[in-house]
């Protein structure tokens, strides 16, 4: 008998060990990453990383077929056929930047407004809002208007901080969990990693989604609710928690604006505004003194209920009280909204019984002693361990704004915002509600830079971004009467306006990193017609000039007249500022950096750094020194160092000061990018543990965050249940004061402008004939692809090569249809035929899809049959991003009425069978030719051959197989 | 399973191949062929031609053929390497046999002595062969007692055929050869007829509850597949044929491989002998298309138990 | 070297599989191909790979199942496989070459790729369908329990762990030695019914599957919460008087 084989138990794995972050999606991991014989050997977690420590996930695990992808994209193009042709010839970067600088120089010139610019899943807004702003422009916006600004504005416009990425449950004291249509999230890692350890501890997860996969699989309970009805169903658990005096009145008087008195003078121009002191200050009822006084003061015992005479004679109620009114009232009996959401009345009553037993029996307390805004001391933090977490299930609906707060009106009632065990925000969050900054735009001038942010917070009409006749000012509409908090713009507008030239047509639309014609748009065919469509008068494109920065063969690709090719996340500078959307978590603020890990072996090059240059060629003020030389000639890595967004504050935290010693503040620090690499590229505060909790009211954390430039003063930060500045929009639409709504806006303004929490029948439902449209259709991130880019991964692939549409099982048997059928699925926008795969864990009125996952034929370097494009569908082709019409033959845009944000999960749909004929889905496209300079994608991928202990020779060495 | 077309014609012609080897030694060492030279060269050279061949076709099925030496190694646990070196060690007696009986006109004595070890050494060997696949308990359809009994019954009924065609062809043809064909093909027919009659009746014995585990929790049903496309595991497992299909199939293996053999040797036991010999070239004829036939269905109806987790 | 050892290895190396908590992401499926695609198995090939009917080699493959038909307590199980390190498993044992093989050692079932002939047997015989065939290669591979990853000293000790239990975001794969009553694996499964796969099968699973836990609920709730009576401003009665402190 031969003895046992002994293989080589210890491998040499790396030459080298490099640290960076993960950019397989936004959650922004930190990763090590082995390199041996100058290759890419093998990509881990980072432990001592906060975002993930540790752990990875699919897609990052996935990492280096992505940067060794056959669809990377080689040199900058220009378009020499027709857009949509994809027929480019490769030119050199001097002409390209040389391009750019001619197109751009003329529109800034004459009408900067002429330059759309948005990009969309990037990590650099702080820099590409930055540098929209000195180019004079106000049409900015990255992709945050389509993708969530419903949770970012809800939040941010109620407590200060949101769902979304700026807060998350306290995963290690929680013991009840709510998730509302969360698939995957921008927390990717974190929130498996918080499941994981709730359901160790036996703590209870709910997941309330229309469909059973993921998160939803592992839950407790899966609640199938029926889409866009979570508003109802979390206000009957609002009503039943009122009811039963199940809610935290002590924390309502503290931290909310429960107590302020409204004005309760229907018709007039201020009903419904706070009543306020000589200084502005909001007014409560003291129970001890009986007298009016600031609502501001400490130690004062704020009435929640009664009416009360204001000095000039009216009367006023706590904002509690109408909370308490609408809410106890039987239209949110759980009876009444149970058939609604598909959520029996039963068990909405016992989810609020749970909530209110674990929130108030359950209560933790932590013995750590805290100051308050006051200067008083506690002795303990109390915790009321119910978390809530909710993403764009919640978010892509036009009535998602109002349940998103809701939900966070849910939280407040149970006393579980900031609290341990409850939902806790990440530092720089909380901010002032809503924060401070307004959009800037309403003035705008040839070679001018606008005097702020295009991007920011309306708290009224004067904020808004309208000409004097109360016109749209941005192409996209975003802060008009048509969305007038749209605080990330409306990114999913802006080629349907542009094309019609509504308000007005532009010159130059540059994108980055959106895959606009086909993924990252609604009503995906259109869309292509109108980027190719010809103006008749003029001859010209109707959207004359595209300018693309992508890094892959995309959809997109073919319809720009010029590619700007970006590096992969493994070869660029990248900054992962606080400025921006940083990956900081509860428990202190972080940041991290990329840096190159390989050389490009392309000629690419980072689109910041070209954007900079680009800045620096056309003089913008920023970017250019009084010399008209270069402010930041060794391109991003030198504007991440040396840039100062107010003095002492750059893109970066860490390693400040000349000597690198300071934190937040400080002077630049010439060596901060060799201390993040030093420092595995990453900075990491943790707050002491008196900070950790009660953030928006705790004096040593604000005291902390001003410190760090996160909050201009350490004010309390008082949570807003009842919003102003939704009441002065409404009272605006209702006729009062200079700034007026046109018209045909006033209902849906008056209807959606409600200072409490309402909801609504989502547009599109109230639009249609839900007859004939009687299913809800929806999409979902696959845990393993991130949007498009992962289609080109060699194993990714593998696992999702082809989507299907899901129908309940029920619903099935009910149709006669059967797994692998083929069905038609018709919307007011169109139709497709797509094959089907049925399921038990899904809501029976809905069908879904995975997102994303349909490709182009010819796209991203795949064969022209590759499953992706021939049985593979995109969903979007059926949602429009405009509404049917109204009466008045208007057809406003697919959006939530308040924030703009594009309501993907509205779409109604019906389905019917049809023949399999080919077994192809439809419709198809042309297939896309290879972009010029990129090779034919290899049959086999061997990739790890050269790592192999005798480079294990090969059988075939390109053998193409097919079963 | 898939029908891969290197193992069916392995495992049929290696079994003819042995079926005929055996037969002819036992008949040739008992006086009742006569030693002459040719028909030992055609009888013992068809056999090993056949054994050869199927033998050459089975390394089709290697990813690495040319390592296919290392299969000899592990007679002590493996079936396929027991076959393989039996099929090998057959070869020792097998070509002193023919030596014997070709060359020098000797089917006795030494000679004789290697043809009976020959013979040993061929049923062995398709015993071993049809181990490899009685002896996998992960596919319920062959881990049966008469997977073995088929695959000698097969193949010694396909020698008997041949035997028979041969020698007729050579007019050296005894009742003895249609006895033992007839007997065979009877044998044969009953045992895979059982066969059938058992796979049929084979409940399986796990099903995605059981495998899962997760049975006690309710109905298991597959909501999806590890990858959207077929794996090799899929490929090489997954492969089902249609019941209807399956039935034809089998038809015609009962016709093809029993019922017209069994015919045209019964009526060449009457039959004037230019017409036998047709008659025995027919009954070859329908033996090649109804082995082929019967050696795919055993592939095509066996059901691999990994294909539950994919639930198939 | 077919024979599988002759006494029980002294140490049972497996992993325990928390079917509670994986929530299907893949990650340890695509770490276990980026680990091993560059070790001693490598590479893990795939062909057609930019094409229709793509397909390669991966050691850990993970299912997802509907359990409980369409009732209230029905679930959705992700179901994450590769190779369970057997204690009596056919693909050894069946294997022609002596190319497979299990460690006297500590249990692991190997392939060694030198002495493989590709003729694919070993993964008929295994139920679990944990084998991997390599057809560019033309050699039988399987999920190796990172042999290269957990002894490497190369690496530093707390990384000597299989690369999938180190991915795994929700924590639901534990790596250890079912032989040591003290290991988090074996006190998992004591703890939480950890089974084994297929046991009718007899080849004795080293790594244990823990079962999905019930869901919590509590009981039904007897009655709206005090509805009838209610109405108008009496409603807010309770909170009239109440003396709140800010
Ligand atoms: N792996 C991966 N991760 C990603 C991304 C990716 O592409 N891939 N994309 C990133 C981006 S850009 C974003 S915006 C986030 C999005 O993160 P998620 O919001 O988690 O992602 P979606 O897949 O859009 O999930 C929406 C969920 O809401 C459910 N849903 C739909 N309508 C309703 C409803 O009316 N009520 C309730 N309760 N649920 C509903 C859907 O079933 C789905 O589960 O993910 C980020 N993370
Ligand atoms: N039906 C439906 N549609 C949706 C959604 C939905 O839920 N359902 N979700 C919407 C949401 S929330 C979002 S955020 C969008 C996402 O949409 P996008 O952010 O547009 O995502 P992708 O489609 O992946 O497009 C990103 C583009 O960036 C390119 N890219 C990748 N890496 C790099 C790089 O390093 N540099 C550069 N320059 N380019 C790179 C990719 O090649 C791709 O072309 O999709 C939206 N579309
Ligand atoms: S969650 Fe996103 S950032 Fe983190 S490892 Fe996965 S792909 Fe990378
Ligand atoms: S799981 Fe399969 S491959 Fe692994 S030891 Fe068991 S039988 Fe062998
Ligand atoms: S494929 Fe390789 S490891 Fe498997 S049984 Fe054959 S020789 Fe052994
Ligand atoms: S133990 Fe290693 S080889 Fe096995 S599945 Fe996990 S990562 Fe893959
Ligand atoms: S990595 Fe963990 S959670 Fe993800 S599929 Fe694998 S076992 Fe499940
Ligand atoms: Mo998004």
């Amino acid at each position: 008998m031969s003895r046992e084989p002994a293989p080589d138990l210890s491998p040499v794995v790396s030459d080298e060990v490099k640290y960076t972050t993960c950019y397989m999606c936004a959650c922004r991991c930190g990763i090590k990453v082995h390199l041996k014989d100058g290759l890419v050997r093998y990509i881990e977690g980072n432990r001592n990383h906060p975002v993930n420590k540790g752990v990875i996930c699919g897609k990052g695990s996935s990492g280096i077929m992505q940067h060794y992808s056959p669809a990377r994209l080689r040199k900058p193009l220009k378009r020499v056929g027709k857009r949509g042709e994809n027929a480019f010839v490769e030119i050199e970067w001097e002409e390209a930047l040389g391009l750019a600088t001619e197109w751009l120089g003329k529109i800034r010139a004459t009408d900067p407004k002429k330059l759309a610019f948005f990009t969309g899943r990037d990590q650099s807004q702080s820099l590409t809002g930055w540098w929209a702003s000195q180019f004079g422009t106000p049409n900015f916006a990255a992709h945050g208007g389509f993708c969530s600004v419903n949770m970012a504005a809800a939040g941010l416009y109620t407590i200060g901080g949101s769902f979304w990425e700026f807060g998350e449950p306290d995963w290690d004291r929680a013991k009840y969990l709510m998730l509302f249509g969360v698939a995957e999230d921008h927390d990717s890692n974190p929130i498996k990693t918080g499941l994981g350890k709730m359901k160790g501890r036996g703590a209870k997860v709910v997941s309330v989604n229309p469909i059973r996969t993921g998160y939803s699989a592992i839950a407790d309970e899966w609640l199938g609710i029926r889409p866009g009805t979570d508003g109802l169903f979390v206000m009957a658990l609002i009503h039943e928690l009122l009811h039963a005096d199940k809610v935290d009145l002590d924390y309502l008087v503290r931290y909310t604006n429960a107590p302020w008195l409204l004005i309760d003078a229907p018709g007039a121009a201020d009903h419904g505004l706070f009543a306020r002191d000589a200084a502005g200050d909001p007014l409560c009822f003291d129970q001890k003194t009986r007298s009016l006084v600031s609502a501001k003061l400490p130690d004062v015992a704020p009435a929640v209920v009664g009416s009360f005479e204001l000095p000039d004679g009216r009367s006023a109620v706590p904002a509690f009280q109408r909370i308490a009114e609408r809410y106890m009232d039987a239209d949110y009996a759980p009876e009444k909204v149970a058939d609604r959401c598909g959520i029996a009345a039963d068990t909405i009553r016992r989810i609020a019984r749970e909530l209110a037993e674990v929130a108030f029996e359950q209560e933790i307390r932590l013995p750590i002693k805290w100051t308050d805004w006051a200067g008083r001391e506690h002795d303990e933090m109390i915790g009321r361990p119910v978390a809530m977490h909710a993403m764009r299930g919640i978010s892509a609906h036009t009535n998602g704004f109002h349940t998103c707060r809701a939900i966070h009106l849910l939280q407040v009632l149970l006393g579980s915002i900031e609290c341990p065990g409850g939902f806790r925000f990440k530092p720089p969050f909380p901010k002032p509600i809503p924060p401070g900054q307004k959009p800037a735009g309403k003035t705008y001038a040839p070679n001018t830079p606008l005097p702020g942010l295009p991007l920011g917070f309306t708290t009224g009409p004067e904020d808004l971004v309208i000409d004097a006749e109360g016109n749209p000012i941005r192409i996209d509409k975003a802060y008009s009467w048509e969305a007038p908090v749209a605080s990330h713009g409306l990114m999913h507008m802006v080629i349907t306006n542009a094309w019609k030239g509504d308000p007005y047509q532009i010159d130059t639309l540059f994108m980055y990193m959106a895959n606009m014609s086909w993924n990252s748009t609604m009503n995906t065919k259109g869309v292509m017609e109108m980027l190719t469509d010809v103006d008749p008068k003029t001859g010209e494109y109707k959207i004359p000039r595209i300018i693309y920065s992508d890094a892959y063969a995309s959809e997109m690709v073919a319809y720009a007249d010029l590619i700007l090719p970006d590096t992969s996340y493994l070869e660029r500078w990248d900054c992962i500022s606080l400025l921006d959307r940083p990956i900081c978590e509860a428990d202190g603020p972080a940041d991290a950096i990329r840096h190159p890990i390989v050389e490009p072996d392309r000629d690419v090059r980072a689109f910041q750094t070209v954007l900079l240059d680009l800045g620096a060629r056309l003089k913008l003020p920023g970017m250019t020194n009084a010399d008209g030389t270069a402010k930041f000639p060794g391109g991003y890595p030198d504007y991440i160092v040396n840039h100062e967004r107010t003095p002492g504050i750059g893109p970066l935290a860490g390693w400040r000061g000349e000597n690198g010693d300071q934190h937040g503040r400080g002077a630049v620090n010439p060596n901060q990018l060799e201390a993040y690499i030093a420092h595995q590229s990453f900075w990491h505060h943790e707050l002491s543990p008196d900070q950790k909790f009660y953030k928006f009211a705790n004096k040593s954390y604000l005291d902390f965050a001003v410190k760090m430039g996160f909050v201009g003063h350490a004010d309390q930060i008082v949570l807003q249940l009842y919003s102003e500045p939704m009441q002065k929009f409404r009272l605006a639409a209702e006729g009062h004061g200079a700034i007026q709504p046109p018209d045909h806006l006033r209902a849906n303004l008056i209807a959606a402008f409600d200072p409490l929490p309402v909801w609504y029948v989502p547009h599109e439902e109230a639009a249609v004939d839900t007859t004939a449209y009687p299913l809800h259709a929806l999409t979902q991130r696959p845990m393993i692809m991130y949007h498009s880019w992962g289609s080109q991964n060699a194993w990714l692939r593998q696992i999702l090569g082809r989507n299907k549409l899901y129908v309940a099982t029920s619903k099935a048997r009910e149709m006669g249809l059967e797994d692998g059928d083929w069905v038609r699925v018709t919307s007011h926008n169109g139709a497709i035929k797509v094959q089907i795969k049925t399921m038990e864990g899904l809501n029976p009125d809905t069908v879904w899809t995975w997102n994303a996952i349909g490709k182009r034929s010819g796209s991203w370097n795949l064969a022209p049959d590759a499953p992706e494009a021939k049985k593979g569908f995109l969903l979007n082709h059926l949602i429009s991003e405009l509404l049917p019409a109204r009466a008045d033959g208007r057809r406003l845009s697919n959006s939530d009425p308040i924030t703009g944000q594009a309501a993907w999960f509205d779409l109604r749909v019906r389905i019917e069978k049809v023949e399999a004929g080919a077994e192809v889905s439809e419709p198809q496209f042309p297939t896309l030719p290879r972009p010029p300079g990129v090779a034919p994608a290899p049959h086999v991928n061997d990739y790890g051959k050269t790592f192999a202990p005798s480079h294990s020779e090969q059988k075939h060495s390109d053998k193409r197989t097919r079963a | 399973m898939h029908p891969a077309y290197s193992v069916i014609f392995f495992t049929t012609a290696s079994g003819a191949g042995y079926g005929l080897l055996i037969l002819a030694a036992i008949f040739a060492v008992g006086g009742l062929l006569p030693a002459t030279g040719l028909l030992g060269l055609v009888l013992v050279g068809l056999a090993l031609a056949l054994i050869g061949g199927g033998l050459l076709s089975s390394t089709f099925h290697l990813g690495r053929p040319e390592r296919a030496v290392n299969a000899l190694s592990q007679w002590r646990t493996s079936w396929l390497s027991r076959e393989g070196v039996l099929a090998i060690a057959t070869f020792l007696p097998a070509g002193l046999f023919a030596v014997g009986w070709v060359f020098l006109g000797k089917t006795t004595g030494f000679f004789g002595w290697m043809g009976v070890a020959a013979a040993l050494l061929a049923v062995l060997t398709v015993f071993s062969t049809s181990m490899i696949y009685a002896s996998l308990t992960t596919i319920p359809q062959w881990n049966l007692a008469t997977v073995p009994m088929a695959y000698l019954a097969l193949g010694l009924m396909s020698g008997a055929v041949l035997l028979a065609f041969v020698t007729r062809l050579f007019g050296v043809h005894g009742t003895a050869v249609d006895v033992v064909a007839i007997a065979a093909i009877l044998i044969g027919w009953g045992v895979k007829t059982a066969y059938w009659t058992a796979i049929d009746g084979r409940l399986p014995e796990s099903d995605l509850g059981s495998a899962t585990g997760l049975g006690r929790f309710g109905a298991v049903r597959i909501l999806e597949q590890p990858h959207t496309e077929a794996n090799f595991l899929m490929h090489e497992m997954g492969y089902r044929v249609a019941r209807k299909h399956a039935r034809r199939l089998r038809s015609l293996a009962h016709v093809g491989l029993f019922a017209l053999p069994l015919l045209f040797v019964v009526a060449g036991l009457f039959a004037p002998e230019v017409t036998a010999t047709a008659m025995a070239a027919g009954a070859v004829l329908a033996l090649v298309v109804g082995l082929l036939t019967e050696r795919w269905l055993f592939f095509a109806e066996a059901r691999h138990d990994c294909m539950i987790w994919y639930g198939r | 070297m077919t024979s599988l050892p002759a006494i029980r290895p002294e140490k049972r190396l497996g992993l325990a599989i928390d079917l509670d908590t994986c929530v299907g992401c893949h990650a340890c499926a695509t770490n276990c191909k980026e680990w091993n695609t560059g070790g001693i198995s490598g590479p893990l090939t795939d062909v057609n790979a930019y094409e229709a009917e793509q397909q390669g080699v991966w050691f850990n493959r993970v299912f997802t199942y509907e359990v409980g038909g369409e009732g209230p307590n029905a679930r959705t199980v992700h179901f994450p496989k590769n190779c369970l390190h057997c204690e009596t498993p056919a693909c050894v044992t069946v294997c022609p070459t002596g190319a497979s093989y299990k460690r006297s050692e500590d249990g692991i079932v190997l392939v060694d790729h030198d002495r493989c002939i590709g003729c694919k047997l070993c993964s008929w015989a295994c139920p679990y369908g944990a084998r991997e065939y390599d057809e560019v290669v033309g050699v039988m591979k399987k999920c190796t329990l990172c042999v290269d990853k957990i002894y490497n000293e190369n690496l530093p000790e707390e990384d000597r762990v299989p690369a999938c239990v180190a991915a795994c975001p929700s924590k639901a794969r534990h790596f250890g030695d079912f032989a040591d009553p003290n290991s988090t694996v074996s006190k998992l499964t004591a703890e939480r019914g950890g089974y084994d796969l297929m046991p009718e099968k007899g080849y004795r699973p080293t790594s244990k599957y823990l079962p999905p836990r019930p869901g919590r609920r509590s009981a039904a709730p007897v009655s709206a919460a005090g509805e009838p009576g209610l109405e108008g401003a009496g409603r807010f009665l309770k909170w009239v008087d109440r003396i709140l402190s800010r």
